[in-house]
Formats: C-alpha cells, sequence, structure tokens
C-alpha cells in the first residue's frame, strides 16, 4: 500500500514520462552478471549493445535509455531488483533474462505494470500456453522446441535407445519433456541432477552401464562445461555421441571446453556458421567489438535489440500506445540473424531448426557448423493452450 | 547394480572423497591452529583452477603451470595472512566470517575484471587424457585416478607431518593449547604464516586439479567450500583425521544418494547425514576442542 501511494506521488512530480514523446525509451536489461553464469548475462548485452549500435543508437529514432541490473540467477533476488526497475527507474520494456525460473518471478509484476516482457533468452512453457500474455514475446525460443527438433533429429538418425540427462530446474524439465514429445525410440534412462552440480562421475558411471545409442543432455553454461569436459575424459564421446540444445553447446561453453566437444550435435535456429550475410557482418562486428565469436545468446540479444528498433520505426516511436507497439511487434518484419522469423499466435516464434556438429574452424577453435535441416517452421505445440487476451492500452 | 558398476561408483564416491579432503584439510587446519574461521578458502581454490590455466595456457606445459600454481596460491596465502588474517585471530568467529566472506566477493570481481566472465580453457596433457580399463569393459579416466592417488598421497604425508615431525608437534601443541605453546618457545608467528600457506597451497592444489574437469570460472569455489564446510563439521572442526574420514563418508554418500535415490532427496542427502551425525556427535567424529 506504501509502495503504491508513493508510486502515485511519483506520478505527479514527475513529468509524465507516458506523455512526454521524446523521453528516452527505457529498457530494463535485468539479466546474469554474477556467479558462474555472469558470462550469459554479458554474452546477450554485448549482443544487444551491438544492435542497438546497428539500429544507429536508437530504437525508432528516440533515445535509449540501458538500466543494466544484475538478476543473480536468483529468482528472489531478481523479484527484487525488477520490482524496483519497475518502479522508481519506470522502464517500459523488460529484456534480457537467461533463467525460466527467474522469468517465471518476474514476469508477472512487469506485466503487470503494463511493462513489456521481451525475452531474450527464457521461454518458459507457461507463458507459450496458459498464462501467455499479449505484452509477453519471446523473441528467442520456447524451451521445449529446440528439444523438440532435436527429437525429430535422433529419429531421421535413426537411433533407437537414447539416455536423457538434465539440470533438476524448470528450462531442464521443458527440454526433456520437449525431446519425448516428437522422440519415437526408447527412453533408456532419465536422470535429473541438482542445478549447479559440479561433478557427474557417478551419473556418467550408470548412463555407460545402460548401454544407450546416443545422449541427450540439457546443461547450461558452466554446468555445461563441466559435463561434456568429464564425459569426454570417460572416453564416451565416440562411443554415445551426445546431442543438445545448443545452448548447452555454444560459444559460451565451447572455448573453455575445447576439443572435448569435437563430435557433439545441437538443434539450433542459430549459429555462428549460420551463412547469410547478416550473420557474416554480426560475426564480424562482433570479433571487432569484443574479440570473441558471438553465441547465441548474443545472437538473441542483437536481434531483440533489431526487433524493438523495427517495431518502434513502423509506429513512429510511440511506445506509449501499448496498443500499436503489441500490434507492431506481432507483425513487423526485421533482418533477423535467423534468416526466418515470425511470431505465432502466443508470441512464441515460428523458425527453422538445423542440425550443427562442434568442429574446428581454420584458426583451431570449436564451432558449431550448420549441417542438415531438422524441420522448417517450427512451432510450440503449446500454442493451443493459448487464449490471447486482446490488446490493452 | 552390477558388481562392476558398484566398484566403478565406490570408486567415484573415494575420489570425490579425497579432493573434498584436500579442501576440508586447509580449512581444518587453519581452523585448528589459528581458531579462524576462513571462508575464503573456496577463492583460494579458485586462484588454483585459474593461475593453473594461465600458466599452463601461457607456457604450454601443464607441469610448469601446476608447480606455478600451486606456489602463487601459497604465496597469497601468506600475503593474506600477514595483512589481514592476522588482525582477526582474536577477533570473534562473526567477524572472522564477516571479513572472509566479504574476501570472497572482492577475489571473485577481480577474477572477473583480470580473467573475464567466460570460464578458461584448462587441457590435460597428452599423458593425463584418456582411460584405463579398471577391470574389463570398465574403463576409466585417468586423471580422475590421478586425483584420487594424490588426495591419499597429501593424507599420508600430512599425517606423517602432524604425527612424527617437530614441526607437527608444535602444530599439535598450538592446535590443542596455543598461550602454552607459545609460552613453551614455539615460534607462533612462523607456525601461523606457514600454516596458512600450506593450507592455501592445499585448496590452490584441489583447485588445479579439479579445473581440467569441472569449468574453470568465477565462483567455483563456493560450492566447494560448503561440501568442505560440511565435511570439516562432520569430522570434527580442526582434526585431520576426521576431515579425512568425513571426506570419505561424505563423497560415498553423495555418489550414492545421487545414483540411487530419487533427484531431490539425492541432493539433499549430505546435508541429512550431516544433521544425523551431528545429532549423535554434536561435535563432529573426532572432537579436538574439549
Amino acid at each position: 500500500m506504501r509502495i503504491l501511494a508513493l508510486a502515485a506521488i511519483l506520478a505527479l512530480v514527475t513529468p509524465g514520462a507516458a506523455l512526454a514523446d521524446d523521453a528516452p525509451i527505457k529498457v530494463g536489461f535485468l539479466s546474469t552478471f554474477s556467479g558462474p553464469n555472469a558470462v550469459l548475462g554479458q554474452e546477450m548485452l554485448d549482443g544487444f549493445n551491438l544492435g542497438l549500435k546497428a539500429a544507429g543508437g536508437t530504437f525508432g529514432g528516440r533515445a535509449v535509455t540501458i538500466v543494466k541490473n544484475d538478476d543473480q540467477a536468483k529468482p528472489d533476488a531478481a523479484r527484487q531488483t525488477a520490482d524496483k526497475m519497475i518502479e522508481s527507474d519506470r522502464i517500459q520494456i523488460l529484456t534480457g533474462i537467461i533463467f525460466s525460473n527467474v522469468m517465471l518471478a518476474v514476469a508477472k509484476p512487469a506485466l503487470d505494470a503494463g511493462v513489456f516482457v521481451l525475452s531474450s533468452n527464457a521461454g518458459p512453457s507457461q507463458y507459450a500456453g496458459k498464462q501467455c500474455n499479449p505484452h509477453f514475446f519471446g523473441v528467442a525460443f520456447q524451451n521445449d522446441v529446440s528439444a523438440e527438433a532435436m527429437g525429430v533429429a535422433l529419429n531421421n538418425k535413426g537411433l533407437k535407445r537414447v539416455y536423457l540427462m538434465a539440470a533438476n530446474y524448470p528450462a531442464g524439465k521443458d527440454f526433456l519433456a520437449g525431446f519425448k514429445h516428437t522422440f519415437k525410440g526408447e527412453i533408456v534412462g532419465e536422470v535429473y541432477t541438482t542445478f549447479g552440480q559440479l561433478d557427474y562421475a557417478a551419473e556418467i558411471a550408470q548412463l555407460r552401464s545402460k548401454k544407450p545409442e546416443a545422449l541427450f543432455f540439457f546443461y547450461p553454461g558452466g554446468m555445461g562445461v563441466n559435463f561434456v569436459k568429464q564425459y569426454s575424459q570417460a572416453g564416451l564421446t565416440r562411443e554415445i555421441p551426445i546431442f543438445a540444445p545448443s545452448y548447452s553447446l555454444d560459444q559460451t561453453v565451447l572455448p573453455a571446453v575445447g576439443d572435448a566437444a569435437i563430435g557433439a550435435f545441437a538443434s539450433s535456429s542459430w549459429s555462428e556458421t549460420w551463412g547469410n550475410p547478416q550473420t557474416e557482418k554480426f560475426v564480424a562486428d562482433f570479433a571487432a567489438a569484443t574479440g570473441r565469436i558471438p553465441s547465441s545468446y548474443a545472437a538473441n540479444g542483437y536481434d531483440t535489440a533489431l526487433l524493438i528498433d523495427a517495431a518502434l520505426k513502423s509506429i513512429g516511436g510511440r511506445i506509449e500506445d501499448k496498443a500499436a507497439f503489441q500490434k507492431a511487434l506481432e507483425t513487423v518484419k526485421f533482418e533477423t540473424l535467423r534468416g526466418k522469423f515470425r511470431f505465432n499466435a502466443n508470441h512464441f516464434p515460428i523458425q527453422d531448426y538445423y542440425l550443427t556438429e562442434a568442429v574446428k574452424d581454420a584458426k583451431g577453435r570449436p564451432i558449431m557448423a550448420k549441417r542438415e535441416l531438422i524441420a522448417a517452421d517450427v512451432a510450440d505445440s503449446l500454442v493451443g493452450d493459448c487464449k490471447m487476451a486482446p490488446g490493452s492500452n | 547394480m552390477s558388481p562392476s558398476l558398484l566398484v566403478e561408483q565406490t570408486l567415484n564416491g573415494v575420489q570425490l572423497g579425497a579432493m573434498l579432503f584436500l579442501m576440508a584439510a586447509g580449512l581444518t587446519l587453519v581452523f585448528g591452529i589459528m581458531n579462524l574461521i576462513n571462508l575464503a578458502h573456496g577463492s583460494l581454490y579458485m586462484l588454483g583452477a585459474y593461475f593453473a590455466a594461465a600458466a599452463t595456457n601461457a607456457t604450454g606445459n601443464f607441469w610448469l603451470g601446476v608447480a606455478l600454481a600451486l606456489a602463487a596460491t601459497a604465496l597469497v596465502g601468506a600475503a593474506l595472512e600477514r595483512l589481514l588474517l592476522r588482525r582477526f585471530y582474536a577477533r570473534s568467529h562473526l567477524h572472522q566470517v564477516l571479513v572472509t566472506f566479504g574476501l570472497i566477493l572482492v577475489f571473485n570481481e577481480m577474477t572477473r575484471l583480470i580473467a573475464g566472465p567466460a570460464p578458461l580453457k584448462f587441457a590435460l596433457p597428452d599423458v593425463l587424457t584418456g582411460s584405463v580399463n579398471i577391470m574389463p569393459g570398465v574403463p576409466y579416466p585417468v586423471f580422475r585416478l590421478v586425483i584420487l592417488g594424490v588426495g591419499l598421497l597429501v593424507a599420508a604425508m600430512l599425517y606423517l607431518v602432524i604425527q612424527h615431525t617437530r614441526l607437527g608437534m608444535w602444530i599439535r601443541a598450538g592446535a590443542s593449547d596455543r598461550p602454552m605453546a607459545a609460552a613453551m618457545g614455539v615460534d607462533v608467528e612462523l607456525i601461523f604464516v606457514a600454516v596458512f600457506s600450506a593450507g592455501a597451497a592445499l585448496a590452490g592444489l584441489a583447485g588445479l586439479m579439479a579445473g581440467p574437469v569441472l569449468a574453470v570460472q568465477v565462483g567455483m569455489g563456493e560450492p566447494v567450500l560448503i561440501l568442505a564446510l560440511v565435511v570439516t563439521v562432520i569430522g570434527g572442526v580442526g582434526s585431520m583425521k576426521g576431515a579425512f574420514v568425513a571426506a570419505m563418508a561424505i563423497g560415498l554418500i553423495d555418489t550414492f544418494g545421487r545414483v540411487l535415490l530419487p533427484p531431490a532427496l539425492g541432493a539433499m542427502i549430505i546435508f541429512i547425514a550431516m544433521a544425523a551425525i551431528l545429532l549423535w556427535r554434536p561435535q563432529g567424529l573426532f572432537p579436538v576442542h574439549g
């Protein structure tokens, strides 16, 4: 109650941001900048900033203020920070969130306050299905889809006996559920490990004893580094090939894993070898700015910035007209790195998925090389549960 | 569980135990001698891994990297003791916890500033990669056997030094009655620096051996620190024998718990074990102080 009163007073004394059309657009960038997964937030911010730069430093011709905050990858800490960004910084767009459990904690207060949530990574099933919201857009992907694509890819490869492993948190469960939607063979084992687990020797021994033909796993960030290193040291990479969604095998993981990853497969909606002119330019610009090969996190940050710019351009920068901004986000065309992209009725992408394979580039660095198409125009299977409320202002 | 799998999982448990022992040994040594709770022990572990990775990547020689990393962490430990922590021996444990917790944040941020947020690459030399068959059809990574061997070797050396040398006698004397030991002519100042650097080097050793297995990244010390604290508490704070027994027990309980129990229970099992053991023996398995 006191906060509401305070907010009301502030709204009276601050020269109404909602009225001044030339005021900077306030983008809340809440992401993971500390702890073991700090690299993910930094990648995404670097990509987002590069996208903002490509848009001429403005979104739809208006100046941009980025309110950057660390969510510590903890839902409770993220919720407190998000409340502050919503109430005192008065952000208009919230983006940057990496983890689905963080997203589930902060999306509701943001949406309730009329903030647009443009998820540049997390795509929890809730917001693609029953809780879909006119102001929530999953720009990157829905968690299940890349796993569903991998199920199809393994069917295509004729693999019959597959072992599943994931970290025990919402995205991990979504991924394995997604895989099981489409995979037609036998699941010979399904193991959930503690989030942040360090040592996987016990689980790897169990896995080997089941003699699967392939392993599908989901471990983002540091967990992925730990797991892939140990799996390779156990001598299994050649014996039982590994398949993972792209975020377990991208440039946030590969440099630290090194040669241990070579030969692993991922299902991707983008990789650094995507082979279109905008990707080539992005990879070159990103390398010039940071000295690194961009990851899919950077690419999704970049795409999110381009999307915001394109949508705002089409409505003359009037982000205050929420119905118009929503409509613009739903329909606008922009030059995505992925090549093909559009929003479904639940505001999650319809895009192509390819198999990618970890190989060495000319300089001996591991990269994900684009291989065969798994499926075109892939949508998530939750869209049927979504009864999108009409746009509100 | 088949017999060969049972053997393999036991080996995994003992290997995890050896790793935990290296961490807990330094922690319990420092607490036993100086009555100092050093939460920054996990940071020394991280520094060990970073020093080793950076030195190995720079020189191209793993063994040189290992030697440099051990020396560097011992040096950081000595500097930490001389410049800061010695002022806190007489303070309450709460002050010690606060200052060493602050050190964790400082070390993490400094490492991030210097080395960047991305995990570092740390590859093994060819001789340590790959696996050997411990039984027909059961390959086991060579490097994990090395970790196991080094852990047991260090345990044996610590036992010899502490139980059978003059230095060890001083250390034991310092642990059980510090003022009396000082009064009897033991150079406590020197012992303190030596013990703290040794503890730091042990943490560094654990870190650099974890480097090729785990991600070398900022914050890698904290999860291990928690496990090491559990081990220290179960073993009896200050007891080296306790640290060894508890490390092996936790290694085995954690490994089999993760494999045999449902995920949520498997993740909690070592903490349940800790609660049960402390209920039975509130001072830990091998209490040192009264």
